[in-house]
C-alpha cells in the first residue's frame, strides 16, 4: 500500500480524496454518471442538488453502502473502493441522524470505539471529550426518545466524529432542525470542524446552507456536476443556465450578438427591448444566441433615470412588490412585457413605501455585473 | 360529547356475546356440581380436583407444552431468520416468490398441511428409518412448519418499519455485519420475536387437526385427548380442563400483546 508515504504531513496536497469517473447504475437507472473529484484535506465541501440528483448515492459510494458500477475512490491515497464501510477511515452522520434507541446518549456515542476495543478508560475520557465537545454532558444517561432535534443531531455528530475519521460524511446534516436553530448549528458544525481539521463533506438540497458552509460546492444534477467551485464562483460566475438558476435566483435576457471588442459583447435583446453590454473572456462572435443573465440585488431601481454613461437603463413600471423586513422585493414589468425581479436593501426606516404598485421606475446596472451564458 | 346510537350499542353487545358467550358458558358449567354437563347441580370445583388425579390428561397436558414450547422455539429461530432474509438481504433472484410463498401456510387448509406433513414422514421412514414413530418429534416438526410462518410475517413488519441507517450506522461505526444484528438488530426486534413465540406457542397448543395427522399411537396431545374425550360425550371434566386452557391462551396472547406494545424505540411509551 502506498498510503502511508502520501499521508504524512502532506496537507496541502488537493488530491486527499480523489473519486475517478465514479460511477453507480440502479438497473437501467444512472443515479451517478462517471464523476471525478478532488477535494483537499480539511475542505469542508458540499454536494449541492435537488432530490434524485445522485448526491446521496455518491455519498453512499464514499461510505461504502453502495458498490460503484465503475469508478475508483481514493482516501488518503488508499483505494478504498473496495473497502466494506467497516474498515474505511470514513464516518457518516445520517439524514435520520440513526441514533441507537435502546442506548444511552453515551454508549450511543461510545459505539463507534467499543467495535474498535479501546480499553474501557479511553473510551470513557474521549466520550467525556466528545459530550464536552458537543454540549451534552447534562444528558449522558439520556435515552434517544428524551432528546429533542437539535440534541439528537449533536449526540450523532459526537458519535460520528469520535472515531476521528479523515473523513465526515454529512447527508442533509440540518435539514430537520428549524430556522432559527438550523443558523446556529451551522455556525457550530464550522466551528467543530475548523478545530477537528477534518474533512466534511456535507450533501444538501439547500443552497443557502451550502454557501455559508462551504470553502466550495459541487453542484449537481441528474448525475453529473454542473459546476464545481468556491461559493462565489458558483453565485457570481455560473457556468451555465441551471448552475444560475439552482443556486438563488437570476434574471436572464435571450439575447444575439451584434459585437464584440475586447472581452466587451454588444447584444440586441428583444425581451429587453434595447441593447445590452456585457463582459466576457468566452469565445464569442457576432451572431451567436446568448443569455444575459443578472442577480436581483445587482440591479438599482429609481425614481428617476440614472445619469450614468456606463450603465443599462430600463424604464418599467412596478408589477408587484413584496417586503421582507431587511429587504424588498420588486417585480418589475418593462414595457417589452418581460418581469425582471429586483432586491433593494430597505436603509431608511419609514412606516412608508418607497414605492407603490404600478408606479413608473428605471432599473439599471453595471455592465460587469451582468453574466454572459452560453447554453 | 356525541351520544351513540342505540344501534351501534346493540350491534357491538351482540358481536361480543356471538364471540364470548361460548366460552362464558364452558367456564360456568366447569363450575357444576352435577355429573350432568348441561344441567347446573350447585357450584363445586371438584372437576378441577379430578383432572389433577386424571394421569392420562397430565400427560397429554405435558406432551402439549413440550411440543408447544418445543417448535415455538424452533419457529422463531426459522422464522426470525426468514424475515432477515426477505427484508434485509437485498434483492435476489426471486424475493418476491418468496414473500409471497412465506405466508401459503398461513392461507393453506389444515387438513392438507397435515396429510402432505404425514405423506412426507411415511415417505421418509421407508427411505432412512426415521422417524421410526411417529409421535413428539413429528408433531414438533409439523407444528414448526406452519407456525414459523407466523413468526416470519410478524418478525418481516418489525423490521420493515425498522430505519435501514440504524444498521448501516453501527456497520459505518466498524461494527461487522454479525457483531451489527447482535448490536442493533435483534434487540430492536426482540419484542417481535417474542410475540411470534407467544403466537407460535399459543398455535401449537390449540391445534388439533395437524396434530392428530402426524401422531402416532401412545402421543395424544390436549386437544386430541378432549376431542376424542367429547366424541363419547360431554362430561363437566372436560369443561374444566377447555376452561384450563383459555386461561392459559388467553394470557399468552395478552402477554404478546404487551410485549409488542411496549418494546424499546417504540415511541408513545406512557
Amino acid at each position: 500500500m502506498n498510503g502511508q508515504a502520501a499521508s504524512n504531513g502532506d496537507s496541502a496536497s488537493p488530491d486527499f480524496i480523489r473519486i475517478e469517473n465514479l460511477s453507480k447504475h440502479f438497473d437501467d437507472f444512472v443515479a451517478v454518471d462517471s464523476v471525478s473529484l478532488s477535494i483537499a484535506r480539511g475542505e469542508l465541501f458540499s454536494i449541492l442538488g435537488g432530490s434524485g440528483c445522485g448526491k446521496t448515492t455518491l455519498l453512499r459510494m464514499l461510505a461504502g453502502f453502495e458498490v460503484p458500477t465503475t469508478g475508483r475512490i481514493f482516501i488518503d491515497g488508499i483505494d478504498v473502493t473496495d473497502l466494506p464501510p467497516y474498515e474505511r477511515p470514513v464516518n457518516m452522520m445520517f439524514q435520520s441522524y440513526a441514533i441507537f434507541p435502546h442506548m444511552t446518549v453515551e454508549s450511543n456515542i461510545g459505539y463507534g470505539l467499543r467495535k474498535d476495543r479501546l480499553p474501557k478508560s479511553e473510551i470513557g475520557s474521549r466520550v467525556d471529550q466528545m459530550l464536552e465537545l458537543v454540549k451534552l454532558n447534562d444528558f449522558r444517561h439520556r435515552k434517544p426518545d428524551q432528546l429533542s432535534g437539535g440534541q439528537r443531531q449533536r449526540v450523532a455528530l459526537a458519535r460520528a466524529l469520535i472515531k476521528r475519521p479523515k473523513v465526515l460524511l454529512l447527508d442533509e446534516p440540518l435539514a430537520a432542525l428549524d430556522r432559527k436553530l438550523r443558523e446556529h448549528t451551522q455556525f457550530e458544525l464550522m466551528a467543530i470542524q475548523d478545530r477537528l481539521k477534518i474533512t466534511f463533506i456535507v450533501v444538501t438540497h439547500d443552497q443557502e446552507e451550502a454557501m455559508t458552509l462551504s470553502t466550495r460546492i459541487a453542484v449537481m444534477e441528474q448525475g453529473r456536476f454542473e459546476q464545481v467551485g468556491t461559493p462565489k464562483q458558483v453565485y457570481e460566475y455560473p457556468c451555465n443556465r441551471f448552475v444560475a438558476d439552482f443556486i438563488g435566483t437570476i434574471n436572464t435576457f435571450e439575447s444575439r450578438v451584434v459585437g464584440c471588442t475586447d472581452g466587451v459583447i454588444e447584444v440586441e435583446s428583444a425581451e429587453a427591448g434595447s441593447h445590452l453590454h456585457a463582459l466576457t473572456d468566452k469565445p464569442i462572435a457576432s451572431g451567436d444566441s446568448v443569455s444575459i443573465a443578472l442577480r436581483p440585488e445587482k440591479i438599482f431601481i429609481s425614481q428617476e433615470r440614472p445619469d450614468a454613461a456606463e450603465d443599462t437603463c430600463l424604464h418599467g413600471i412596478v408589477e408587484d412588490l413584496g417586503y421582507f423586513g431587511n429587504l424588498s422585493l420588486y417585480r418589475i414589468r418593462l414595457s417589452t412585457g418581460k418581469i425582471v425581479q429586483v432586491s433593494a436593501q430597505n436603509r431608511r426606516r419609514s412606516a412608508e413605501r418607497f414605492l407603490e404598485w404600478n408606479d413608473e421606475v428605471w432599473i439599471s446596472w453595471q455592465r460587469q455585473s451582468a453574466v454572459v451564458l452560453t447554453e | 360529547m356525541k351520544r351513540r346510537s342505540a344501534f351501534v350499542l346493540s350491534a357491538l353487545a351482540f358481536g361480543y356475546a356471538f364471540l364470548y358467550v361460548p366460552l362464558a358458558s364452558v367456564i360456568f358449567y366447569s363450575f357444576n356440581d352435577s355429573r350432568l354437563a348441561t344441567v347446573w347441580g350447585g357450584f363445586s370445583t371438584r372437576w378441577y380436583g379430578e383432572l389433577w388425579g386424571n394421569d392420562q390428561v397430565l400427560d397429554a397436558a405435558f406432551l402439549s407444552l413440550r411440543i408447544a414450547v418445543t417448535s415455538a422455539t424452533l419457529a422463531t429461530v426459522l422464522g426470525t431468520l426468514a424475515g432477515l432474509a426477505l427484508v434485509r438481504v437485498t434483492r435476489f433472484r426471486g424475493r418476491t416468490l418468496f414473500s409471497a410463498m412465506i405466508t401459503s401456510p398461513l392461507v393453506m387448509p389444515e387438513v392438507i398441511t397435515g396429510l402432505s406433513l404425514l405423506l412426507l414422514f411415511v415417505s421418509l421412514q421407508q427411505l432412512v428409518g426415521w422417524p421410526a414413530q411417529r409421535g413428539f418429534s413429528t408433531i414438533t416438526i409439523a407444528h414448526t412448519t406452519f407456525s414459523m410462518a407466523y413468526v416470519a410475517v410478524v418478525v418481516r413488519s418489525r423490521l420493515a418499519a425498522m430505519d435501514q441507517s440504524l444498521e448501516e450506522a453501527a456497520m459505518d461505526l466498524g461494527g461487522r455485519p454479525l457483531r451489527v444484528l447482535v448490536d442493533i438488530t435483534l434487540p430492536l426486534i426482540y419484542p417481535a420475536m417474542l410475540a411470534g413465540w407467544l403466537l407460535a406457542f399459543t398455535l401449537s397448543l390449540d391445534d388439533l387437526v395437524i396434530a392428530s395427522f402426524v401422531s402416532g399411537p401412545g402421543s395424544n396431545t390436549l386437544p386430541m385427548y378432549i376431542f376424542s374425550k367429547v366424541k363419547l360425550g360431554v362430561t363437566p371434566d372436560i369443561n374444566a380442563l377447555a376452561s384450563l386452557v383459555i386461561l392459559f391462551v388467553s394470557a399468552g396472547v395478552l402477554l404478546a400483546w404487551l410485549v409488542t406494545r411496549r418494546g424499546p424505540g417504540q415511541p408513545g411509551r406512557t
